[in-house]
């Protein structure tokens, strides 16, 4: 805990428990980090082998979230922690929960990748989820970063990046859209599309959630469900 | 789909019901719980020092407790918290070189005053101690004792007093077959409950504990926590512990006392989760020492 804002505790071993789930959540988004990475280049490359390692990593990060599910129900029973330490355990059951969604999707956006590759959509439908699933990246690896430092200033910039990923997924969208009208037979492989557009869209939001709970563990101040403009002011003021 | 569809859904979905700013303090008054500041008041203490001979013991503590709460003291040892619960019902005045300065009030009364008839103010002010002190005598007898010195002698009255306070003690069904047996047979939680009993028997408005479950088992303590929580409808109830976790589940206010200062006085949902003082994180925390 040593790049949080607190000393550390009388009980050393209270500390390395807080250090070891902090880490393990990292590692975990790390696994999901990557597994989103594989699951573009993997749709932008009609890879299909890269999209089975996708879907054959999955299990792990299931694996991830419920053994720290389990460490951190440990600590509530054996600790009975208070103040930063309960903000911190409560951060990371969400944490946890929002990356094994964004595990979710990237695996749905593997299952897509195979489904175009197969049915060899045209490569000028990838071009608007190339720059969408870069953005979105981004975002996810911003919000672990966060995370990491504990910065609420930076998860504050990360959340606010959410309305980019919204507003690049009704572009797709209508872009999409055009090419069905012109013909009905790019449905199929443009609904696939639009699948993984969404499927991007809903791992914003995920970045954005954990970025919260970022925000929630340094400042103690639960800023879901309000304006961005609501939020900064939490933040700063 | 048209184009109009699509902007307004996706307007929709960026915002998803976050431009209102949830105001937590309106659910939680719909529900029915007040903010510290909207609480009927009990006691009221400003710029309170106190000093035994040379050595300040308390310093400018100012804060003001709410009526049929619960309040815990909770700090260090010798930060005074119990030397400031000792002071409500003037248990210092048994200590020769104390003394104080500022304001101590139980509603309208003035503690301090030295006109104040300590004896009244014990009777509204009532306190139970770490050890329970059952005195020599029969287990009705101790509950019976307050009513006697004021002068009851009647004995339907008698009887009724006690089976009520140690009803509201929760002790009733343990005791009620063996009223006449000395007090010292009781287990210790039994012991303290029959003080706490003695206690209310007399109609206190105030009730200060003192490490009330610090000398009792777990299960016992669990009693004592649940009888406070039944007590809290009808008395205003000062807590010391040194059990944090005590102070977080029976307490609706805690104060967080640091070397004679009052560091931190607010509700114990807040205090627990998002303190405003570092040092009330630290002890917490602990992270403190």
């Amino acid at each position: 805990m040593n790049n949080t804002h607190l000393p550390q505790h009388i009980s050393k071993q209270f500390d390395n428990e807080l250090e070891n789930v902090r880490s393990r959540v990292l590692s975990m988004g790390g696994q999901v980090e990557q597994q989103l990475t594989d699951a573009l280049n993997a749709l932008m490359k009609s890879d299909n082998e890269l999209s089975k390692a996708v879907l054959d990593t999955e299990y792990e990060v299931n694996a991830m979230e419920v053994s720290i599910d389990e460490e951190c129900t440990q600590i509530l029973a054996r600790r009975q922690p208070a103040a930063g330490d309960l903000r911190l355990i409560t951060a990371v059951i969400k944490t946890i929960t929002d990356l094994e969604r964004i595990g979710d999707e990237a695996e749905r956006i593997a299952k897509m990748a195979i489904d175009l590759a197969d049915k060899q959509a045209p490569r000028s439908y990838y071009i608007g989820i190339g720059s969408m699933g870069n953005y979105v990246r981004n975002m996810v690896h911003g919000a672990l970063d966060a995370f990491a430092r504990m910065d609420p200033v930076a998860a504050l910039e990360i959340a606010g990046r959410e309305r980019g990923a919204d507003s690049q997924y009704s572009a797709i969208l209508r872009q999409l859209i055009t090419y069905m009208m012109e013909d009905p037979r790019n449905i199929s492989s443009a609904l696939d599309t639009i699948w993984s557009a969404r499927a991007l869209e809903r791992i914003g939001d995920h970045a954005r959630n954990i970025c919260e709970y970022v925000i929630y563990f340094v400042e103690g101040k639960d800023v879901r469900h309000i304006s961005l403009e609501e939020m900064e002011k939490e933040v700063k003021g | 789909m048209t184009e109009e569809h699509l902007s307004a859904d996706s307007g929709m979905r960026t915002e998803r019901g976050r431009t209102h700013a949830m105001d937590l303090n309106a659910i939680s008054r719909k529900f029915g719980k007040l903010s510290l500041e909207e609480e009927k008041k009990c006691i009221r203490v400003k710029d309170f020092n106190l000093f035994y001979s040379e050595n300040q013991a308390l310093s400018d503590i100012s804060m003001l407790i709410p009526e049929k709460r619960v309040t815990a003291f909770i700090g260090p040892s010798g930060c005074g918290k119990s030397t400031l619960l000792r002071c409500f019902n003037r248990m210092n005045d048994l200590i020769d070189s104390v003394h104080v300065t500022g304001e101590l009030r139980l509603h309208d009364l003035d503690i301090m005053d030295r006109h104040v008839n300590v004896a009244e103010l014990r009777r509204r002010v009532g306190m139970v101690f770490q050890k329970p002190n059952p005195f020599p005598k029969s287990i009705f007898e101790n509950v019976a004792y307050g009513l006697r010195i004021q002068g009851v002698r009647e004995r339907r009255k008698l009887d009724e007093v006690v089976e009520q306070s140690l009803r509201s003690a929760a002790l009733w069904d343990e005791v009620k077959d063996r009223l006449n047996d000395n007090a010292m047979g009781l287990s210790g939680g039994q012991q303290q409950r029959l003080v706490i009993a003695r206690a209310i028997a007399i109609e206190p408005e105030v009730l200060l504990l003192d490490e009330p479950a610090s000398a009792l088992d777990p299960i016992s303590t669990l009693k004592i926590e649940e009888l406070i929580y039944e007590l809290k409808t009808e008395y205003t109830i000062i807590i010391v512990t040194h059990n944090m976790q005590q102070a977080a589940r029976v307490s609706d206010y805690t104060a967080y006392m640091y070397l004679g200062k009052l560091i931190e006085f607010n509700d114990t949902n807040t205090l627990f989760t998002k303190p405003k003082s570092k040092m009330t994180e630290d002890y917490i925390t602990g992270r403190y020492g």
